[in-house]
């Protein structure tokens, strides 16, 4: 038997941050799509190195 | 606190992810994702799907945290009204202060995304449109003025304008002509829904039409707004994001609409109370299955524009 028997309430809590993990873990991917979308998209232009400096 | 003290959070009041999905409005939230979807699509320029995919989800999100504003400001008339007593915080679920928290990150974060992935335009009117919404809607006009729905149905109406410039970057008059049937739409789809929902308003003291001017004023106005809309819904068909299809479905739709108005428009009280509000409650399904064709036709010219077949 488990020591710390679990309380229904833990387990939908557990849920619920599995939930928000999911969440912010698919929002890490579409930030990286969209990121490498606009990169490789035709208009994206890296500013020139003298542009920088100045 | 000794732990005899401890009450544990029953199972009826302890929120679960779905509760904090409800506060945005998840039925709202499907038709701005579509609007917005069929404003992009329409468009004479093509989106990347990716960038078209996160645009029209930040618009929902942003879409979603206008509700949960919505539901925090509302909560005390929330509790009175039979139709909205079930929502999380009515129902003790959710407190007030976490859907404050909740609308106020998201709206942030939708508006600054959307700019991001689309561009400073379209994120500058989902801005707009959160304020319109929680702000000039809900906090100021819902309670002051029977023409709450008639301004308040512009916040509604933003999202395909929104779509179109996540597209073009710029806003044009097809994009104006979407957001003009959304917002000349609501006010008989709103008043029809007051009608059959008797006491709901009276009792949550809001001051809706058919409260402030009577119900066979209310009536009047059913009609009169779905004879401008007929004018206004067909006469889109024919600019650029209409065609054949969509001018026959604007045809069917706007003249069963304006039936069902005139039916309403030529009863009382009196009839209605006999068959439990049939004729006002089949508009309001009606006015459902309306918008959802007309963008449905405006995709539809818009899917089969590649092929030559969409358009005039």
């Amino acid at each position: 038997m488990a020591l710390k028997v679990e309380h229904e309430i833990h387990q939908r809590r557990k849920g619920r941050n599995v939930g928000v993990g999911l969440m912010l873990g698919a929002f890490v991917v579409l930030v990286l799509a969209l990121t490498f979308t606009k990169i490789t998209s035709g208009d994206f232009e890296l500013p020139k190195a003298n542009e920088i400096s100045q | 606190m000794s732990d005899a003290s401890y009450t544990a959070p029953s199972k009826e009041t302890e929120a679960s992810l779905g509760d904090y999905f409800a506060l945005l409005k998840p039925r709202v939230m499907s038709l701005v994702i579509f609007t917005a979807f069929v404003g992009m699509l329409a468009a004479p320029v093509s989106v990347h799907p990716v960038v078209g995919f996160a645009s029209i989800l930040f618009i929902a999100i942003g879409a979603g945290a206008s509700g949960a504003l919505n539901m925090w400001w509302d909560a005390d008339i929330d509790m009175i009204m039979k139709r909205t007593v079930k929502r999380p915080i009515p129902a003790g679920k959710v407190q007030a202060g976490e859907a404050l928290y909740l609308g106020a990150a998201l709206s942030g974060m939708a508006v600054m995304m959307l700019a991001l992935s689309a561009n400073l335009l379209a994120a500058g009117l989902l801005a707009f449109t959160i304020f319109f919404y929680a702000v000039v809607y809900t906090m100021w006009l819902k309670r002051s003025t029977p023409q709450n729905i008639v301004i308040g149905g512009a916040a509604g109406a933003f999202p395909p304008l929104i779509g179109w410039v996540v597209a073009t970057g710029s806003m044009s008059i097809e994009g104006w002509l979407m957001f003009a049937l959304i917002f000349v739409w609501t006010p008989p789809h709103f008043w029809a829904l007051a009608l059959f929902m008797r006491s709901d308003y009276d009792d949550a003291g809001i001051p809706m039409l058919t409260v402030t001017h009577g119900r066979p004023s209310t009536r009047r106005h059913i009609f009169g707004y779905t004879v401008v809309l007929f004018a206004l819904a067909v006469g889109t068909g024919f600019t650029s994001i209409g065609g054949p299809v969509y001018l026959v479905a604007a045809l069917v739709l706007n003249t069963l609409f304006l039936k069902g108005a005139y039916d309403i428009w030529n009863r009382d009280e009196v009839a209605s109370e006999v068959d439990d509000y049939a004729v006002e409650r089949k508009f309001f399904k009606l006015s459902l299955l309306y918008l959802f064709l007309h963008f449905g036709a405006i995709l539809a010219e818009a899917l089969l524009r590649p092929w030559g077949l969409g358009g005039w």
